[in-house]
């Protein structure tokens, strides 16, 4: 409670700054598109983030991203026909690929003991290899067709919000409820908190860490099909690199320890909230885009240590 | 007491080469060592034995310079000296062989040798192997080490292995080799082995110190024997006095503290509860464990440590895969192959290192409290959180947990009250059968006579408990029947009045009792 108080403080003084930087209020524009941004790279923060908590880590989202933005346009495009079923059975296809892949990583993990850096780690390589083979390293695009498919995962906005950010927010109550609610949710913190003392309550430790990979790699297939709705288009070689880092980063950010067993939803998304403010502020203050990296990188090292000295100066004896 | 009464061979022949005098050392919570003296005369095999938690290690690792004593002296050839730290006490040619080898596994023999001695003695690296192999032949030698100089250090055989830590402590000129359990995972052909060189190391004039809880091996191997018991000398026996039943008697020798006692319920219909049999979870099992257990009965299970007894626990509560066996529990076998299918049964494990496997640290009182029953909390897939806090609440007044509010994480609480946390888990259901591993480890005088009451409640109540204990007042003060388990497999059972400490430990030690 005290760190999502202290989030948000943080990200009201970051928007303070950044409007006091621009010297105005920012505009409409301005807002829909950091909603937006928000959104879209929320969804990957919340499933790096429910890994996190269960203690794993997933390196490949961003490669993940890359191979089904590069795919579905491929799949829609395979049939000159084009009804809105076998759009529906494309994207299906594509979450199925994505919650493969994560089986494969929770098996790997869980059943041969392996560890979950570098299952992942594999995983980025393979999978971005994967898609720049399949497409021959052409950018696989949409043309002007699936307006209405475009539309109602990306254009359209829901009242004055981005659709994004309306997912997101869908996404945030399911998975907060299944996160703080459920057992599922409660078996999760547990595992990453530790995983001995899990097995030895009866919990079936490597089934729930399975499931916890297979929802990771499933929501980055759903960012991968958001980016094809968003960029109409995705290049094979990039599309979606360094993503995983960013919500690492924004998990992190947003109190998430990478040992486990800690996090919540909301404060995800103020993680990744901080992040794109972040961004929006440097290119506000003229440091050039090239440093955004550097300028993230100083922010999250700056609140780690922060963090640090916080706990140091509450656990010594006073 | 036969303490300081016999002269040695040594003691005539020559001073002591270490003399401890007055040594104590208390740990947070305990008194690990009080007023300990100790001789030890050159080229003497003195043996140091005692039960667990006796003070052996924590002796033995102040004479190495690992642990610092509160009070008391060291003399080395009658000087005064100071161990500050492993180096100091190597310095003075102490060297400690820890039960658990200190090797590095991937570098070769003459490596693990000379390791961290390298570059200041020998100079550059060219020059470095060449000598330290020619040095390094040389203890091989004289040790008996047949595989190539060049061969990592995994792919020998522990026997193997300890012979190279041996002649890592030659290498250092130590004069004291200190062993501690050095034979625990060891044949018998390379006990023998080890034996020998420990002779031929005497007759050269290294003092070794010995720690077995193998007294058979410390009755061929040892010139002298000195006993702890409680962490303070219990006495000393001379070569001729040395034998089995002397031993015993030393170690235990103590009138039982006050201590809680059972309400012992009339023999009523003695209903069997629990049957296991045939259970097999060690491929050198030798023979398999069968045991029944009545309700509301307390089997104790007695045995030294490295005999199995956690090993037995983890296996019928489905943490490690049994070879073979049953499991019966009521008229019903019960197929256990996780932790899952074991707490369906109604049998839970209070585990032996309740920070380990027993609670998430971070996590609240009220959390650790509820996550095995999380299933029954749930309604409509969400679960119902002021029915998760009644059961906390019940919980922790039932087992008066000290904690200041249900969010409180569970790792700031005492051992004791993170203790009873791990103990309410299970007991918000309702157990069948209960497996305890030792429940009152590390926690205060106060707390363990609150467990002992309900351990005694619980019997009352009908659930049959096997209870592990190294703390042999606790076995004799609880249980209705004791096993006693040496190796991996059962060395004996008695009934409640054949419950002795010298017979326990007689079985535990693997000796015979003739019932």
């Amino acid at each position: 409670m005290k760190k999502l108080l202290g989030l948000t403080v943080f990200l009201a003084l970051l928007y303070a700054a950044l409007c006091i930087a621009r010297g105005q209020l920012p505009d409409y524009a301005f807002h829909y598109n950091l909603g937006r941004d928000i959104g879209y790279y929320g969804i990957m923060t919340l499933e790096a983030g429910i890994l996190i908590i269960s203690g794993g880590i997933d390196l490949s989202i961003g490669s993940v991203v890359g191979l089904t933005a590069t795919l579905l346009p491929m799949i829609l495009l395979a049939y000159g026909e084009t009804n809105a079923a076998y759009q529906v059975f494309a994207i299906c296809l594509v979450l199925g690929l994505g919650a493969l892949i994560g089986l494969a990583h929770g098996v790997l993990i869980t059943k041969l003991g392996l560890q979950p850096f570098v299952v992942t780690l594999c995983g980025l390589f393979i999978y971005r290899g994967l898609a720049r083979w399949i497409s021959e390293e052409q950018v696989m695009g949409l043309g002007n067709r699936f307006a209405q498919l475009k539309g109602l995962l990306y254009a359209d906005p829901v009242g004055p919000f981005p659709k994004f950010f309306v997912i997101l927010l869908i996404l945030v109550g399911v998975f907060g409820v299944f996160l703080h609610g459920t057992l599922y949710g409660r078996y999760l913190f547990a595992i990453g908190g530790n995983e001995r003392a899990a097995r030895y309550a009866g919990i079936a430790v490597d089934r729930y860490k399975i499931l916890a990979y297979v929802i990771c790699s499933t929501l980055a297939a759903f960012a991968g099909i958001l980016y094809v709705m968003q960029h109409n288009s995705a290049l094979p070689s990039n599309t979606g690199s360094f993503y995983e880092l960013y919500a690492i980063a924004a998990a992190v950010l947003g109190g998430c320890s990478l040992r486990g067993g800690e996090g919540t939803v909301p404060s995800m998304v103020l993680g990744t909230a901080i992040i794109w403010l972040l961004d929006r502020w440097t290119l506000t203050l003229g440091i050039r885009s090239e440093l955004l990296s550097t300028v993230v990188g100083a922010f999250l090292l700056a609140g780690a240590i922060l963090e640090e000295m916080l706990r140091r100066w509450q656990s010594e004896p006073r | 007491m036969m303490s300081d009464t016999q002269t040695t061979d040594f003691a005539k022949s020559s001073a002591p080469l270490l003399q401890v005098v007055g040594i104590s050392k208390a740990f947070p919570g305990v008194q690990a060592l009080s007023n300990v003296s100790l001789r030890l005369y050159p080229g003497e095999i003195l043996a140091v034995v005692g039960e667990n938690g006796a003070g052996k290690s924590t002796l033995m690792k102040i004479l190495a310079g690992v642990l610092q004593p509160d009070a008391g002296q060291i003399y080395l050839q009658g000087h005064p000296v100071r161990f500050r730290h492993v180096e100091d006490a190597q310095r003075h040619g102490i060297a400690l062989i820890h039960q658990e080898l200190n090797l590095v596994p991937n570098l070769d023999i003459a490596g693990n040798i000379f390791l961290g001695r390298e570059p200041a003695q020998l100079g550059p690296i060219r020059w470095l192997a060449r000598d330290i192999y020619r040095q390094a032949a040389l203890y091989a030698q004289q040790l008996g080490i047949q595989a190539p100089l060049t061969t990592p250090v995994k792919n020998l055989s522990v026997g193997q292995q300890q012979l190279v830590e041996i002649a890592k402590a030659l290498s250092l000129a130590s004069r004291i080799l200190i062993m501690d359990e050095p034979t625990s995972s060891l044949t018998p052909r390379e006990t023998e082995r080890l034996f020998q060189i420990i002779r031929q190391l005497s007759q050269q004039g290294v003092s070794i110190i010995y720690i077995s809880h193998r007294l058979r091996e410390v009755d061929q191997i040892a010139d002298r024997v000195s006993v702890l018991r409680d962490g303070g000398n219990a006495g000393e026996l001379a070569k001729d006095q040395i034998n089995y039943e002397a031993m015993v008697r030393l170690m235990v020798g103590r009138e039982l503290k006050q201590f809680y006692q059972r309400h012992f319920a009339a023999p009523v219909a003695k209903e069997a509860l629990v049957h296991v049999t045939n259970l097999r979870f060690h491929l050198h099992q030798q023979r398999p464990i069968s045991f029944t257990i009545y309700r509301g009965e307390v089997l104790g299970v007695a045995g030294l440590m490295g005999s199995g007894r956690t090993r037995l626990l983890e296996t019928i509560f489905g943490i490690r895969p049994k070879i073979s066996g049953q499991i019966y529990l009521g008229q019903r076998e019960v197929r256990i192959q996780s932790p899952y299918d074991a707490i369906q049964a109604g049998i839970y494990l209070i585990p032996e290192d309740r920070k380990c496997h027993g609670l998430i640290l971070e996590d609240s009182v009220c959390h650790n409290l509820s996550l095995p029953s999380l299933r029954e909390l749930t309604r409509y897939w969400l679960i119902r959180t002021r029915q998760e806090k009644i059961l906390a609440r019940r919980m922790i007044a039932h087992l008066n947990i000290r904690t200041p509010h249900l969010d409180q994480p569970v790792g700031l609480l005492s051992g004791g009250n993170q203790q009873k946390t791990v103990l309410g888990k299970w007991l918000a259901r309702r157990p069948r059968w209960l497996l305890l591993d030792e429940p009152t480890r590390g926690i205060d005088v106060h707390t363990k006579s609150e467990i002992y009451a309900l351990i005694d409640n619980l019997a009352h109540q009908g659930v049959a408990i096997l209870l592990v204990s190294s703390e042999l007042e606790e076995i004799l003060g609880l249980c209705d029947r004791v096993l006693v388990m040496h190796q991996g497999e059962l060395a004996g059972e008695l009934p409640r009045p054949q419950i002795h400490e010298e017979t326990i430990m007689r079985l535990a030690t693997g000796g015979k009792i003739s019932l």
